[in-house]
């Protein structure tokens, strides 16, 4: 025992070490790094370049929501607080949270298992599969809901007349909505997830098994605390996609006031109908439940170094 | 015997990664799975922990048929060259985690992974995370993990590749004490010849897909079983049609009887040993020897000698003539006598 503890703690400084490499024969030491330009003394290009983009960001997202904030509160709190006394707009609100949420947990479950699958396994079709990923992402969401209303429609749909046979209303009723949003959702969770997954390899997985882990406590111990930031992030924006769509849930919902209207189909209905200030409170909302999702995550994310 | 592997093939599509390998490996030893990358050795290690499977042919572990098994009912440590630490865990964490999964006892895993990281010295590191260990810091952390499970056989891939030529070194010195310690049947991949050589109680040479030979590392070294052993353990100079070690050749001032005469084309002093190339009809031939021995010939370079293979020296039928053996002097600093 007294002789093994020789080289006891003494290797603490190995690893920054820099090693001369052997490139076709020739020894190359790397030299010290180029010095970098110190951050906090930009020359006048990086000035016009902040520019720009502080610009191009405030006259496309800052100002048109601000301006949507400071609308919403043009008379004080009356606006919102019409929002909550108007019973159709609160079942509007929480039809869109409640199908959010669902679309979400589908999204998450199918998302972390696709991913696997696409990075874990080889298979005959798995690049077409991944092309295939991303078609809600690329396809108009008005064209999602129509190739939905022609699978489901109770006349004449694929799946629809069966599905009406037993009972069961897909569209114009909430299961199409929930399709819908899952469907326009469906790319943001696997693209967060498979980058990380390809990244981390299958030599921890590999361990865990040697250490006498099976196939579930391997996912739950080290799959998945891997990619819990990626999932995190893949979770937030499908919520915030869930929350704000529109064009494919407009086409299968009928837009039924206090059953299937959503609160995005609230907001044009009482722009339509000039109740701007009602439109401006209810987009408020959204927006207000997007952004608190992502400040959330941005504070409770450690940072790179931590991880 | 500890491990059993018959009959076994392993392709990669067209490559042939493993030939018909059948190996016994002895139980409580140091075994070396020797040979040049991409000889399958490694694969070989993975067909044994069941990270891969072969194509046919069987693997019995402590008796019992693994050929079928996964990797988690086998009960074997494996240590893989980057680690494989679990990075979102404490080093603490990382050697519970065998414990862990088989539901042990809190108090008992505790005082095992206790145990464990005084073993491999990183008792005051329990609470980092892996990404603030060293490299070597790091392997013995695997090293422990794997040992927490008490497994019947102990793999280790290339488990000092990743590391620097000192701390390889020094991990190497440690895993074989440690090994006197803790006797559990351990198999280790590497194509580092010194290392097997050094650490190893049992060398198995693998190249291209097969068995070229099994021994102690004297029996490799002195009984090389053919051309490819004799070359990849050690030095080799070829005289005539022979592969020989360079310290097994004599030079004569006068013919004995049965030696090749030469003329001394070069002496290179190199510390202790002496290199002479000597050039013997249009080959060159490698002659070491000690510094005493040097000066007790009395000769230099142009010098006419005669050369002869130490009588009972091993030697080998060369299959491939040796390249040119000047090119092997240079590549070290060669200090003139």
């Amino acid at each position: 025992m007294a002789d093994i503890r020789t080289i006891a703690d003494d290797t603490g400084g190995e690893e920054p070490r820099t090693l001369p490499v052997t490139l076709a024969g020739v020894e190359y030491t790397p030299g010290p790094r180029p010095p970098r330009r110190r951050p906090g003394k930009p020359g006048p290009g990086r000035w016009v370049l902040r520019l720009i983009v502080v610009a191009y960001l405030f006259f496309l997202v800052a100002w048109p929501v601000s301006l949507v904030v400071k609308n919403t509160f043009a008379d004080g709190f009356s606006d919102l607080a019409a929002v909550f006394d108007d019973p159709d707009t609160m079942a509007a609100l929480w039809l869109t949270v409640r199908i959010a949420v669902v679309s979400v947990v589908i999204n998450t479950v199918f998302g972390v298992g696709m991913s696997i699958l696409l990075v874990r396994y080889r298979f005959p079709g798995r690049r077409a599969l991944s092309a295939l990923i991303d078609l809600p992402l690329s396809v108009s969401p008005i064209v999602v809901g129509l190739a939905l209303v022609l699978v489901y429609n109770s006349v004449d749909g694929w799946f629809g007349t069966a599905l009406d046979d037993r009972g069961i209303d897909v569209i114009f009723a909430w299961p199409g909505i929930l399709l819908a949003t899952t469907f326009v959702a469906l790319p943001l969770v696997i693209r967060e997830v498979v980058p990380v997954l390809e990244e981390i390899g299958t030599e921890q997985e590999q361990a865990a098994h040697s250490l006498g882990a099976g196939a579930w406590a391997t996912f739950r111990r080290i799959t998945l605390p891997s990619i819990k930031w990626a999932l995190v992030y893949g979770v937030v924006l499908s919520l915030a996609r869930a929350l704000g769509e529109f064009g494919a849930v407009k086409v299968v919902s009928g837009n039924v006031l206090g059953n299937t209207r959503t609160a995005t189909l609230a907001v044009e209905e009482k722009y339509l109908n000039f109740d701007k200030p009602g439109a401006y409170a209810v987009s408020f909302l959204l927006v207000m439940v997007a952004v608190s999702a992502i400040v959330v995550v941005a504070l409770i994310r450690p940072g790179k170094k931590d991880r | 015997m500890s491990i059993e592997v018959r009959h076994v093939d392993k392709r990669f599509g067209d490559f042939v990664a493993l030939d018909d390998v059948t190996v016994s490996i002895p139980t409580g030893q140091l075994t070396a799975l020797l040979g040049p990358s991409g000889g399958g050795k490694s694969t070989l290690l993975r067909i044994i922990a069941g990270l891969e499977h072969a194509d046919s042919g069987a693997i019995e572990i402590e008796g019992v048929d693994a050929t079928y098994a996964s990797p988690q009912k086998r009960n074997v440590g494996f240590v893989f060259q980057h680690y494989a630490a679990f990075k979102h865990l404490s080093v603490a964490r990382n050697v519970a985690f065998g414990l862990e999964v088989r539901k042990r006892p809190k108090a008992e895993i505790k005082a095992r992974v206790a145990e464990l990281l005084d073993l491999v010295h990183l008792g005051q590191f329990a609470d980092r995370l892996p990404s603030q260990l060293s490299g070597g810091q790091r392997q013995r952390m695997a090293l422990a993990r794997a040992l927490a499970v008490e497994p019947k056989v102990l793999l280790l891939d290339e488990p000092f590749g990743a590391l620097d030529a000192q701390v390889r070194k020094e991990l190497r010195d440690w895993l074989r004490k440690l090994h006197d310690e803790v006797p559990v049947t351990t198999v280790f991949v590497t194509h580092d010849q010194e290392e097997a050589l050094e650490v190893a109680d049992e060398i198995v040479v693998i190249s291209h897909g097969r068995v070229e030979q099994i021994g102690s590392p004297d029996q490799l070294y002195d009984e090389p079983a053919n051309d490819f052993v004799m070359r990849f353990l050690g030095p080799v100079t070829q005289l005539g049609p022979l592969l020989v070690r360079p310290h097994d050749l004599d030079l004569l001032t006068a013919d004995p009887g049965g030696a090749t005469s030469g003329r001394i084309v070069r002496v290179a002093r190199i510390g202790f040993e002496v290199r002479i190339e000597v050039l013997v009809g249009d080959q060159t031939v490698l002659v070491t020897m000690t510094r005493t021995e040097y000066g007790a010939l009395n000769i230099e370079e142009g010098s006419t000698v005669w050369v002869r293979v130490t009588p009972g020296a091993p030697t080998v039928e060369a299959v491939t003539p040796l390249a040119d053996v000047t090119a092997l002097a240079e590549e070290e600093p060669a200090v003139h006598a």
